[in-house]
């Protein structure tokens, strides 16, 4: 990693975990999603245990988008994005440098706290182990696909609320194949490897399209 | 290029006074056509009765649906490759009609549903993947009404389109995916006997009729889009006028 990179992703991770920084907000929302599950269907184990990842998966899905909208406007607001801008370096590499160290702020507190949060949907040490790997392999596509929809609203006032339509659609995929290669560790129907590597794919892709589109974004609504 | 001379607004909205009488016309008769062979001449279904008329508006809404996101990705292509002037109109006034499709193709599948399956809705794996189609065009409307430069928000939306037409076969085959996984062959498949010439023709009459109606709707929209930011300039330009001191200041004043 070059300097500047390294510099950058220091500086984004220093200022989330700082006052005014939102990273540990989104565990204490993931973990408010998954306590009010129960109430809703019912404190039953069976059942818990049985729907336990696609809770742990929509959780971690609904934290991730919540925390997206300020991944960029932080920056705009003080002037720092059109220092970026004019700063000559590729702009792609930037927004993943600034992806990384979002995920690094946001998505891996998720994902450490995810065996936490399985004791309570009662899961079976595998099914923890599987849900837990599916997200550390999977958060990171949320986060990088979710710069699209960052850097198309930057210039919004309340643009969280759009972010969140604008991005859960192209989020599916990874929802889907986070989900059942979790529950194919559990009670397999079909290996686990299978949708656990169309997983990693889809985190690749991600890392090439969500640089690319939210980059193309980024200088479009900087002029 | 032929593309190129109606990079004009002017010329091109000549070009429409003259093609859209007869566009009308031909989708005028080819409803016309198309309707009475559904409803006269194709022969009911032995098993789904009357109900199988349902398919000559069902059918061609979905095809339609997939079509206008197709010119909503080309188009973008044009607002972002070669900023052709007219590409975001294009793509800003497909999107609602795009909507629209399919929006009736998810009405009619449910009402083609509860008599057929028992139940408006299922989640099949090709009614999921409509259903976020449908959310995409919405997002994608609601894109372009919280920008108030159209330069700006076409450029947005083009983005995200193109985004969305990458991503569109990803969504298909995993939800083909998580289909097969969770209720493997529940839903009565169409592929029974292939389709029968009488059933074929007036399927194809009422497609070729709704391709004709998306793009003389598409064209009336493209016109009204491109009469409304004319009068979104004469007004900018009046509220200028009527405040000289601040207006040369801000290059884009909110309406």
């Amino acid at each position: 990693m070059s300097s500047w990179a390294a510099v950058l992703f220091r500086r984004d991770l220093r200022l989330s975990v700082r006052v005014g920084g939102s990273a540990l907000v989104g565990v204490l929302f993931f973990l408010a999603v998954v306590t009010v599950i129960p109430f809703g269907v019912g404190p039953d184990l069976n059942l818990l245990s049985r729907i336990g990842p696609a809770i742990l998966w929509i959780g971690a899905l609904l934290a991730t988008l919540l925390g997206l909208d300020r991944l960029f406007q932080a920056d705009r607001e003080d002037g720092t994005l059109d220092l970026m801008l004019m700063a000559g370096r590729p702009l792609e590499l930037l927004v993943l440098i600034k992806c990384l160290a979002h995920w690094v702020a946001t998505g891996l507190p998720l994902v450490i706290a995810a065996p936490l949060l399985g004791i309570f949907l009662n899961l079976d040490p595998v099914a923890t182990g599987a849900v837990t790997l599916t997200l550390l392999v999977g958060t990171p596509a949320l986060t990088l696909i979710g710069a699209i929809g960052a850097a198309l609203t930057v210039s919004l006032r309340r643009g969280g609320l759009l972010l969140a339509v604008l991005v859960i659609p192209l989020a599916i995929p990874v929802l889907i194949f986070g989900v059942s290669a979790a529950d194919a560790a559990i009670h397999d129907p079909v290996p686990f490897l299978t949708p656990f590597l169309i997983l990693c794919a889809l985190s690749l892709i991600a890392a090439v399209i969500g640089p690319l589109a939210a980059a193309a974004a980024l200088r479009f609504a900087g002029d | 290029m032929a593309i190129w001379d109606y990079a004009n607004p002017t010329r091109f909205l000549r070009l429409v006074q003259v093609v859209l009488p007869w566009l009308i016309g031909l989708c005028v008769i080819a409803f016309a056509a198309g309707l009475y062979m559904s409803f006269f001449v194709a022969p009911e279904d032995y098993q789904q009765g009357d109900t199988v008329r349902i398919m000559y508006i069902h059918v061609p809404a979905a095809w339609l649906s997939m079509m206008c996101y197709s010119v909503m990705a080309l188009s973008s292509l044009g607002t972002l490759v070669w900023k052709h002037p007219l590409a975001d109109v294009s793509a800003k006034s497909a999107a609602p009609i795009g909507a629209a499709f399919t929006f009736m193709a998810l009405v009619t599948g449910s009402l083609w549903g509860k008599p057929m399956w028992g139940t408006y809705w299922v989640w099949d794996a090709r009614l999921t993947s409509v259903l976020v189609l449908f959310i995409m065009y919405l997002g994608l409307m609601t894109l372009w009404r919280t920008m108030e430069d159209p330069i700006k928000a076409g450029k947005a939306a083009a983005i995200l389109t193109l985004v969305g037409a990458l991503n569109l076969p990803i969504i298909k085959f995993s939800v083909d995916w998580w289909n097969t996984l969770h209720q493997p062959a529940s839903v009565m498949r169409m592929d029974g006997p292939t389709i029968h010439p009488d059933i074929l023709w007036p399927l194809l009459v009422m497609a070729i009729a709704f391709t004709l109606l998306f793009f003389v709707l598409h064209l009336m929209a493209m016109r009204n889009e491109i009469l409304r930011r004319r009068v979104r300039a004469l007004r900018l330009r009046a509220a200028s006028a009527a405040q000289p001191g601040t207006a040369a200041a801000t290059a884009q004043p909110a309406e």
